[in-house]
C-alpha cells in the first residue's frame, strides 16, 4: 500500500504542456524533492495536488483514494497543506492570527454558540485556548514567539517564511509541500530552515514534498529526488543518482 | 445654536441609514471587488416583501419583519449562486455590469407587481412622533424624532454585531482571510465558494435594515435611489475597503448634507456629498481611510 502516489498527471495550458505524464510515489516519513530547472512545471505540480489546478488525466492517491479533482479547502482537510513560493500571507493579520487561520478547519464553534456562550467555561472558550496553545506550540518550534503580535506586512522575509511555514503546520497536515522555502535567505537563513524542517520531519512525523534550486540543500536533505524539464519526469531516484545522471547535468548546463 | 444642534441630529439619523447601505456595499467589495450597484434594489425588494405580507396577508409587523429577514438572506445567496458564482470567469467590469443588470430587474419587477405610486408602511413609529428635550443645553430645546432616534439605535446595534462578527467568530474571521487572499484561504481548509455565498446574504440582510427603515418614511419603487448612492458616495469616500471608514464617511456625508440643507440650500442638499467624493478624491485618491500594504517585490 502506498502512502501518496501520483499516477501519469498531466496538464496543458494553451498548446503548452506544462505536465506530461508524471508519475511518482512518496513513502511515509521521507523528504521527496522535485528538481528541474526555471519553468519546467514544479510549481504546477504542487498546484495540481493541492487542487489548485486540474490535471486532464491520470490519478493523485492519497492513501489509496483519488484526490485529483478536488477543491482545493477538502485537499486540506484530508491533510495536505503547502506554502508558496511567493510568500503569500495575509496582511492585515498579525502572526498569532495569521496561524489562527490554519486552525480553520478543526473549529467547531458556530455562530450561534460563539454568540450566546460567553465565558471562560464556554465551549467556545475552551476551544479557542486550545487551538491557541497548538499554536504556541508551532511558535516555540518555528522561533516565533517575538512576533506574535507584529502585523506580518512589515517583517523581515526569513520570518515571513517562517510564518508561511507555521501556518502550514498549524494545519497538523500529513503531507506538506514546500515550494522553494529557502528562496532568497541568507546562509545562515537557509542552514536554520533545513534543521526546521528535518525537526518537523523527525518531531511531527510529517513527510516533505520539497521544491528548491539550492542543490546543496536538496542533496543533503532528500531521500529521493524526481527531477523533471519541460514537464517530463528525467529520472527518480537517491541523490548521488540523480546527482550524476547525464539527462539532469543536460538540463542544467545545456549541451555542448 | 439651536438650529446648529438640530440639523447635527437629523444629519446623524439620515447618515444611519447611509452607513447600512455603505456597509452593505463594502462587505461585498472587500471579498469579490465588486462595487455592488443592485445594493438599493435588493434592499427594496424585501421592502415590499415585508409590505406584501402586512398588507395582503395581514401578518403582524414583527413576524413580518423576521420574515422579511429570512427573504433577504435567501435572495442575497441566490444572486450569488445563480448569477455571480457563474459569472466568475468573465472580468470586474463584466460583474459590475451585471450587478447594474440585477438592479434593473429588480426595480421593474417590483414596479410590475406593486405599481409605482407611494404605499406607506405600517411602521410601528411614525416619523411625526418626536421625543422633545427642553433645556438640553442652556434653555435650547431640541427635538428628537422618535424615528431618527430608532434609526440611530439599530444602525449602531448592527455595526457592533457586525464588528463583533468579523473579529471573534470562525466565519467571520474565514471572511477576513478570503478578502485578503483568496487563493491562500482555500489552501488552508476555507470554503471560499461558501464564504462568497454568506457575504452576499449577509449583505443584504444589512441592505435590508436600511431598507425596512427608508421604507418607514417613504415607500415606492425608486426609494432607494438616493440612500444607494449615498451609501456609495460614504464608502468611496471612507476608501472603499474599510469598514470603520465606510461609516464614518456616511456619518460626514449625512451631518454635511443636512447643514448645506439648512443653511444654504435644500434643493441642492443631493449634490453636497458627491461634490465632497471630487474633493477627497482629489487630496486623496485611496479614500479617508484605506490602508494602503505595498507588496514587497
Amino acid at each position: 500500500m502506498s502512502f501518496f502516489k501520483v499516477e501519469n498527471i498531466s496538464i496543458s495550458f494553451g498548446g503548452v504542456k506544462a505536465l506530461n505524464e508524471i508519475a511518482f510515489e512518496v513513502n511515509k516519513g521521507e523528504i521527496f524533492s522535485i528538481i528541474g530547472p526555471n519553468g519546467s512545471g514544479k510549481t504546477t505540480l504542487f498546484n495540481c495536488i493541492s487542487g489548485i489546478y486540474k490535471p486532464t488525466n491520470g490519478k493523485i492517491l492519497f492513501n489509496e483514494s483519488n484526490i485529483m479533482g478536488k477543491n482545493p479547502h477538502n485537499i486540506a482537510k484530508l491533510g495536505i497543506a503547502r506554502t508558496f513560493q511567493n510568500i503569500e500571507l495575509f496582511p492585515y493579520m498579525n502572526t498569532m492570527e495569521n496561524l489562527m487561520i490554519g486552525r480553520h478547519i478543526y473549529m467547531k464553534t458556530g455562530i450561534f454558540r460563539a454568540a450566546f456562550m460567553l465565558g471562560r467555561k464556554s465551549f467556545a472558550a475552551k476551544e479557542e485556548s486550545f487551538h491557541r496553545e497548538k499554536v504556541e506550540e508551532i511558535m516555540e518550534l518555528l522561533d516565533l514567539q517575538s512576533f506574535r503580535n507584529r502585523f506580518v506586512g512589515g517583517l523581515p522575509y526569513g520570518v515571513q517564511k517562517r510564518i508561511e511555514l507555521g501556518r502550514a503546520l498549524a494545519l497538523e497536515p500529513k503531507i506538506l509541500l514546500l515550494d522553494e522555502p529557502c528562496a532568497g535567505m541568507t546562509s545562515d537563513e537557509k542552514e536554520d530552515m533545513i534543521f526546521l524542517v528535518q525537526d518537523i520531519l523527525e518531531i511531527l512525523g510529517v513527510t516533505i514534498l520539497l521544491i528548491e534550486h539550492d542543490m546543496k540543500v536538496v542533496m543533503d536533505i532528500s531521500n529521493r529526488i524526481l527531477a523533471i524539464n519541460f514537464g517530463s519526469p528525467i529520472v527518480i531516484g537517491k541523490p548521488q543518482v540523480v546527482q550524476n545522471h547525464p539527462e539532469v547535468l543536460k538540463a542544467y548546463l545545456g549541451e555542448e | 445654536m439651536f438650529d446648529f444642534v438640530q440639523m447635527l441630529v437629523s444629519g446623524i439619523a439620515s447618515g444611519s441609514a447611509y452607513a447600512l447601505m455603505g456597509l452593505a456595499m463594502v462587505i461585498i467589495y472587500k471579498t469579490s471587488k465588486i462595487p455592488n450597484f443592485a445594493q438599493g434594489e435588493m434592499a427594496l425588494a424585501p421592502s415590499f416583501f415585508a409590505y406584501m405580507l402586512i398588507d395582503s396577508y395581514h401578518l403582524p409587523f414583527y413576524i413580518a419583519c423576521i420574515l422579511t429577514f429570512g427573504f433577504s438572506v435567501f435572495l442575497g445567496c441566490m444572486i450569488e449562486i445563480i448569477v455571480l458564482r457563474k459569472a466568475q470567469k468573465s472580468n470586474v467590469l463584466g460583474m459590475i455590469i451585471i450587478t447594474i443588470g440585477l438592479e434593473m430587474i429588480l426595480l421593474g419587477f417590483v414596479s410590475w407587481k406593486f405599481g409605482a405610486e407611494p404605499k406607506s408602511m405600517p411602521f410601528p413609529i411614525s416619523p411625526y412622533d418626536s421625543i422633545p428635550m427642553k433645556d438640553l443645553i442652556k434653555g435650547t430645546d431640541l427635538i428628537i424624532g422618535t424615528l431618527e432616534l430608532f434609526t440611530f439605535t439599530i444602525a449602531l446595534i448592527l455595526m457592533i454585531i457586525i464588528f463583533l462578527f468579523f473579529k471573534f467568530t470562525k466565519f467571520g474571521i474565514a471572511m477576513k482571510a478570503t478578502q485578503q487572499n483568496q487563493v491562500i484561504a482555500r489552501a488552508m481548509g476555507i470554503n471560499t465558494r461558501r464564504i462568497q455565498m454568506m457575504t452576499w446574504a449577509i449583505s443584504s440582510f444589512v441592505g435590508c435594515i436600511a431598507g425596512l427603515l427608508v421604507s418607514s418614511i417613504t415607500l415606492h419603487p425608486y426609494m432607494m435611489w438616493d440612500p444607494m448612492l449615498k451609501g456609495f458616495s460614504a464608502a468611496v469616500l471612507g476608501g472603499m475597503a474599510s469598514l470603520p471608514g465606510s461609516i464614518i464617511g456616511a456619518y460626514i456625508i449625512g451631518i454635511l448634507e443636512s447643514l448645506f440643507g439648512g443653511y444654504i440650500s435644500i434643493e441642492f442638499k443631493s449634490v453636497v456629498s458627491l461634490m465632497i467624493i471630487v474633493v477627497v478624491l482629489c487630496i486623496k485618491p485611496s479614500g479617508l481611510f484605506a490602508r494602503h500594504y505595498i507588496k514587497k517585490v
